[in-house]
């Protein structure tokens, strides 16, 4: 089987990666600012709904009913987009995917396709296997252009740029753009579009990701704010968009909730700028060529895990990330594939679909299971439980070693009092290590711990020994 | 080897999900908020917003000297004197010239401060909305759903749909939201 | 009423002072305290760690130690949460067991414990407490009611110290970012004392904040809530 281009090739593991960016203080004033603001604006974005609670599991109740009955939902939005003039494709891997869209791309003649900021399509790579099959695709979300122009990598869902700050992006524009520019935001949203309104007007094939379909009626659902969107649903000729099988929704009045939740979650908006709800082809509006691919890329692998499979859920809104005190550290390039944070954690490893893939193994403890996610999340994603699920399938893939040996003894130690009492009095012997009631220096790998804390220094009596003598 | 499509639907069969419990909404289905709500919900977009008993003279005053696209199925008195109406056939050059595009719309949301195209009579199709500058959309009263859900059951989503909260924006330089990208920079919400 | 302490192997081995508070507290508001000698860890860190196999004999230890008891009580929200949210995904059902601010304020109904300490203290409501076990403000009500007690708040309270048991090796690093934030957050207060409900977390900011000679000093809440002007705090050498 071919690699899955979801994490990125010869990323190191997360440790050693978050080892770098921490030590990058630009991007850690940048995180801390920007998640710092999306944080609070999304708070007040949800205090204002008395109705929140009700939304999240009516959100989680209709994406585990689309999980349990893809068998037939999936058939039913390829029946009905068929009927309104649209064509189903189905890809099983990232490169069948790719190579679908490429082949329309040549049945179209075209050597160039503007694209609507998709994460299935980063996902697979396709802007890399267009590239290579001469077709050179063209971001035109802000922050997609941004990476794109930098020769960067995205860090995070909704917005791949949010490493950057404004005077970064202004090199960027001013190197790339060959224009003169200031670092004003207002400044720097019209340097873009000035630089794609020709691409819009003229390009005659878009390539665009779906946040929802309605099994029902073969609608498909794009939110977006910059009309960027828009223009790539509209003004093209031909239309292809890439979804993963689990974007589904049973009816369209299941999207009375998410288009509650989603908003809210992600850009901390009543309501983001625009939506575009599309069906097929409509004559005489919009590409009368519409191209729709049915995506599994490990999904249906996920599916099989009753704990991991709740990752499916994921509605792509970066509440997550945003609350997540180690994104908010680390950035997303660390987590070495285009889904970081915390949903990246329990999301890529299972599309990797192999922990014995060291980098993707290490992503589940990239957590401290504080629940800070679980809490945000709109579809009640319980990520910290597929962490700890995950963590032990790592640990299974990895078989014997130093820690799995010092875990079965800690356990052993663990199974009997007796032999947890004379362990402890045996550690308390570590007092002879410290000075001062504190200890600040320990062998490997208690040197992780003590390199920047000090570890008390055990009593000399125990609790139970205390007990046993007072009360016993 | 099984073609795609078969072999994924095997995948899911062999997934064997057990059926999901019924679906609980205990959200609030309808809204309280009316055209007030709805007028500043839209105003805290940024997009302006007018209260009119007299469009026609609203228009005049809006658009008098300017070239405005004009789609199919406005009221006839609406196209006021004084301003070059564009009308179709138009091209994309055409409405990439245009100094904007009149409009009245399919359903608006108060809560969210939303309003609806469904490229039906008076909206034309979506490009038409979409690159000229500015948008003058005129919105009924009898037009604004409280609530999503409420607003969602008015609309037909076998029609090509656009929901439009304010002007184009963007929230990707330090996630803070700016005014004005592809899409109409200016829009101007006339309520009657 | 008659309670069993689960002293959590952390707070026995290394924090006898905290366990020897929950007893006296507990006795002070009329209980009857047992310390089965039998306990010894939840299992949590070998659960968090993705050793669930050898957690589950430990959940197993811990119903049969503690089943014939109608309240235990924690001085932990982590362990507490290990036993209540995660015992049943084990498929062994748990024993009622509280975390200690839990059990005041919802069993016994107390939030004036009769307590005095004569000290400047912020709060760390931990991870597992909040989030887990939704304890919410049951902490600060206990202490808002300490006499003498100068309670300041803490900025971004509810965010992770960095602890995370293992979480603190395997991404050191990582780990000491998040520290980093929680100590200046502490430090900006001005408060003497840090308290918090798990002496897990306490050891983390406390072993940063002693690494630093911070001049702070982190005092688990029992301890807080068990001195009285009779039989005052000391700190423990
Ligand atoms: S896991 Fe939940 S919070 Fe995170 S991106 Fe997905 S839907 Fe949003």
């Amino acid at each position: 089987m071919a690699r899955n281009p979801v994490t990125w090739l010869g990323s190191p593991t997360f440790p050693n990666a978050a080892r770098t960016a921490l030590a990058d203080t630009q991007l850690r004033q940048n995180l801390r600012k920007a998640t710092g603001t999306i944080r609070a604006r999304r708070a007040s974005a949800v205090a204002e709904m008395p109705d929140w609670e009700a939304l999240r599991l009516s959100g989680e109740a209709i994406k585990n009913d689309v999980l349990s009955r893809l068998e037939v939902l999936l058939p039913q939005l390829e029946e009905a987009v068929t009927a309104r003039g649209g064509t189903v494709h189905w890809a099983r891997d990232a490169e069948e995917a790719n190579a679908i869209v490429l082949r329309l791309c040549r049945e179209n003649d075209a050597t160039e396709v503007v694209k609507v900021k998709s994460m299935a399509t980063a996902e697979i790579g396709l802007n890399e296997a267009l590239e290579e099959g001469g077709v050179h695709a063209i971001e035109t979300d802000l922050a997609e252009l941004i990476v794109q122009l930098g020769d960067d990598r995205p860090s995070h869902i909704l917005v791949p740029a949010i490493h950057r700050n404004r005077s970064e992006i202004r090199e960027i524009f001013q190197r790339r753009m060959g224009i003169s520019v200031s670092d004003e935001p207002a400044d720097l949203a019209e340097a873009a579009r000035l630089y794609l309104r020709q691409k819009f007007l003229t390009t005659k094939v878009a390539v665009s990701g779906a946040n929802f379909a309605v099994a029902d009626t073969g609608s498909i659902v794009v939110l977006e704010s910059e009309g960027n969107g828009r223009m790539c649903l509209t003004l093209p000729d031909t239309l292809i968009t890439v979804m993963g099988i689990e974007k589904l929704v049973p009816t369209w009045q299941d999207l009375e909730v998410f288009l509650q939740l989603l908003p809210r979650s992600s850009t901390a908006e009543r309501m983001n700028p625009y939506t575009s709800v599309w069906t097929g082809v409509t004559p005489g509006d919009g590409p009368q060529q519409f191209h729709l691919i049915l995506l599994d890329n490990g999904r249906t692998a996920s599916l099989k895990d009753t704990v991991g499979r709740q990752a499916l859920r994921c509605i792509r809104c970066s509440a997550c990330l945003n609350v997540c005190p180690v994104y908010e550290r680390t950035g997303g390039q660390s987590y070495g594939s285009v889904y970081p944070g915390p949903i990246g954690a329990i999301l890529t490893p299972q599309l990797v679909g192999d922990m014995h893939d060291k980098q993707a193994a290490s992503l589940p403890y990239a957590s401290s299971l504080c629940g800070a996610c679980f809490e945000v999340c709109p579809v009640r994603i319980d990520i910290p439980s597929v962490l700890t699920h995950l963590r032990a399938e790592a640990v299974t893939a990895k078989g014997r070693s130093p820690e799995s040996v010092a875990m079965a003894a800690a356990a052993w130690m663990f199974r009997d009092a007796k032999r947890y009492e004379r362990a402890q009095k045996l550690g308390a012997l570590a007092r002879l290590l410290a000075r001062n009631g504190k200890i600040t220096s320990l062998p490997w790998p208690g040197s992780k711990w003590t390199s920047s804390r000090d570890v008390p220094a055990p009593p000399a009596e125990s609790f139970r020994e205390w007990w046993r003598k007072n009360r016993g | 080897m099984a073609d795609a499509r078969t072999e994924i639907l095997n995948r899911i069969r062999a997934a064997k999900v057990a059926p999901a419990g019924p679906t609980p909404r205990d959200y609030r289905r309808t809204g309280e908020g009316g055209v007030e709500l709805f007028a500043e919900r839209v105003a805290d977009y940024r997009a302006i917003v007018h209260a009119v008993s007299d469009v026609p003279a609203k228009l005049r005053e809006l658009l008098v000297g300017k070239r405005i696209v004009a789609p199919a199925g406005l009221p006839a008195d609406w196209l006021v004197d004084g301003v070059e109406w564009l009308t179709e056939p138009l091209s994309t050059e055409d409405l990439d010239q245009a100094d904007g595009v009149l409009t009245n719309c399919a359903a608006a949301i108060a809560d969210t401060g939303t309003i609806v195209l469904d490229a039906g009579a008076g909206q034309g199709r979506r490009a038409l909305t979409l690159l000229p500058d500015y948008h003058v959309c005129v919105v009924r009263t009898d037009q604004v759903a409280a609530s999503v859900p409420e607003a969602l059951e008015r609309l037909d989503p076998l029609r090509p749909l656009t929901f439009i909260s304010g002007p184009s924006a963007t929230s990707d330089i330090e996630l803070n939201r700016v005014e004005g990208v592809h899409g109409p920079r200016t829009l101007e919400v006339l309520i009657t | 009423m008659k309670v069993a302490l689960f002293a959590t192997c952390l707070t026995d081995t290394f924090y006898p002072s905290t366990a020897k508070a929950v007893v006296r507290l507990l006795e002070r508001l009329g209980c009857e305290v047992s310390f089965p000698l039998e306990q010894t860890c939840c299992g949590q860190m070998h659960f968090n760690t993705g050793y669930r196999s050898h957690s589950v004999p430990l959940a197993r230890q811990y119903t049969e130690v503690f089943e014939s008891f109608d309240h235990v009580v924690a001085p932990s929200g982590s362990c507490a949460g290990m036993v209540r949210e995660v015992y049943p995904t084990l498929g062994v059902s748990p024993v009622p067991t509280h975390e200690l601010s839990e059990f005041l304020v919802d069993v016994l109904g107390v939030t004036d414990v009769g307590a005095w300490f004569p000290h400047r203290v912020t709060y760390h409501p931990t991870c597992h407490s909040l989030r887990m076990l939704g304890v919410g403000d049951k902490p600060l009500k206990l202490l808002s009611a300490v006499r003498a007690l100068d309670l300041v708040e803490l900025p971004a309270a509810e965010t992770c110290c960095g602890f995370g048991g293992t979480f603190a090796i395997k991404n050191a690093e990582t780990s000491t970012a998040m520290l980093a934030d929680k100590m200046r957050c502490v430090l900006d207060t001005g408060a003497e004392v840090l308290s918090a409900g798990d002496n897990s977390c306490l050891m983390h900011i406390g072993g940063g904040l002693s690494r630093l000679k911070a001049g702070v000093r982190t005092v688990h809440l029992a301890e807080i809530l068990a001195s009285t002007e009779e039989d005052p705090w000391r700190a423990t050498p």
